[in-house]
């Protein structure tokens, strides 16, 4: 959303890279940076991130903010053996044969070119030839991603791949909570304007639209829900009563 | 010895390096004039501490660690009892925090982050991990999509001392209430809502408060590069 991304343009060279328009808010980025985040929205901060370089410069500010804050932190002493003890630890730490220099490669296939961030292909196991999607309708489909379980402030989050064929249109609706949405493949269109590849669209009970994904290849997205949509079309209030988006 | 290789070449000269190097630091470095604390490590300053770092990096160091740890853990405990750990709880989790940063040292690039920022982050996982047993999603720095930044990442060095300096300065200066915002954001561990629900404030004014923080921040550090 426009709202959204004027709150990251405060550096003069914000946005002049290749990377996406449409960004995260600030909101979402300092959250993220102080460890604030549930997981379903971490997820899509990191999704997006490796989508774009200009947030994650704004996110190492932020980072640096809070290690100065953390470095100018009242120390508490720590037990007169504490030193000792970590000496002690170094040293079965070496027994475990983890070198402080162990860096994991993956052995990447890169004859193709991925769709979902390593970050979401960790969660199932691949990248998207490995979902199961369920038809929604329409030809729109919907695969979940499964968080891990969650206490507390996570919960009543969902995390789902939407997959939009193309020149398709998603019906009519608004958002009963916030929704997150980011782009991975293709692009649509909606009121608000384009939405493509690495881009951001924040929407509330005060965004009311239709995205059509554009010809060419199906639009999938990366979609954070903390209530379900409500379809505002004529045909809306039956469909609600049988969909669960 | 290996005293002057450089980090990046750290993985292979490190195995080069004899077990009694590691085990005794201070002869397989003696060339380095200033290795000795002259000080309490807990006011070391941001050289020392990037030195340290190397050092940890390149030779698996224990001189070296002992430093950062007398600098870092008391930090780390003090941050992780904000968070409401009590002092046992805060004391391992340090411990903890300093076996990772010894385990990561090599992932360590004085040219992207400070190093107290780099601890920062370590410490903000272990509390994650800690406090909300979630999954902590990362970025993925060798993911294939990541789409590369437009500019050289020399021009975003930090300099950690002017840094950390400026933005205490910098703290000095913003009104209380923002100044209460921005620690309870950092060092407390709370999401916007949070923060509102704590101090009454509508979510709307938590959050014009902590971005008017950050923005006077930006606009107080001037040239610092953040």
């Amino acid at each position: 959303m426009t709202a959204a991304h004027s709150a990251v343009t405060t550096d003069p060279e914000f946005g002049k890279t290749a990377g996406p328009v449409h960004h995260l808010s600030e909101d979402l980025l300092l959250d993220y940076a102080s460890g604030a985040l549930d997981e379903a929205a971490s997820l899509f901060v990191v999704s997006h991130l490796t989508l774009c370089p200009d947030c994650r410069k704004e996110l190492m500010r932020l980072e640096a903010v809070g290690g100065a804050l953390f470095a100018t932190m009242p120390p508490t002493d720590m037990s007169a053996d504490a030193l000792e003890k970590a000496l002690a630890a170094l040293d079965s730490s070496d027994l475990d044969g983890i070198p402080a220099s162990a860096s994991q490669k993956r052995s990447s296939d890169n004859s193709k070119i991925s769709v979902l961030p390593q970050a979401v292909q960790k969660y199932i196991g691949g990248d998207v030839e490995s979902l199961k999607w369920k038809r929604l309708g329409m030809g729109i489909e919907t695969a979940d991603i499964p968080l891990s379980s969650e206490t507390g402030t996570n919960s009543g989050k969902r995390c789902f791949l939407l997959r939009v064929p193309p020149g398709k249109a998603v019906p009519q609706h608004t958002h009963t909570g916030t929704e997150l949405v980011l782009i991975l493949q293709g692009s649509y269109q909606d009121e608000l304007g384009t939405f493509a590849k690495g881009d951001v669209a924040i929407s509330d009970d005060t965004i009311d639209h239709r995205p059509v994904a554009a010809e060419g290849e199906s639009c999938i997205c990366l979609v954070v829900t903390d209530a379900p949509l409500r379809l505002t079309g004529p045909l809306g209030a039956i469909i609600n009563l049988f969909v669960r988006v | 010895m290996e005293q002057f290789v450089e980090l990046s070449n750290g993985v292979k000269l490190m195995s080069c390096l004899k077990r009694h190097d590691r085990l005794y630091p201070s002869d397989a470095t003696a060339t380095g004039s200033k290795k000795q604390f002259m000080t309490d490590p807990q006011n070391a300053d941001a050289q020392q501490l990037i030195e340290w770092m190397q050092r940890l990096a390149v030779g698996q160091d224990r001189t070296a660690f002992a430093g950062l740890f007398g600098y870092f853990a008391p930090r780390i405990k003090a941050y992780m009892m904000r968070s409401g750990s009590d002092n046992a709880a805060a004391e391992e989790f340090a411990q903890e925090a300093m076996l990772m940063v010894w385990r990561k040292a090599n992932s360590f690039d004085a040219n992207q982050a400070s190093v107290a920022t780099w601890v920062f982050t370590i410490a903000r996982n272990k509390r994650i991990d800690a406090f909300r047993r979630i999954n902590r999603p990362e970025l993925d720095p060798e993911d294939p999509l990541l789409q590369p930044s437009a500019e050289p990442m020399q021009d975003d060095k930090v300099i950690e001392d002017q840094t950390a300096q400026a933005i205490a300065a910098a703290m000095e200066q913003l009104p209380e209430e923002q100044a209460v915002m921005l620690k309870m954001a950092f060092y407390e561990d709370k999401a916007h809502s949070e923060i509102a629900d704590e101090t009454g404030l509508p979510l709307g004014t938590v959050k014009s408060r902590l971005r008017l923080a950050m923005g006077k921040l930006r606009s107080l550090l001037g040239d610092v590069e953040l």
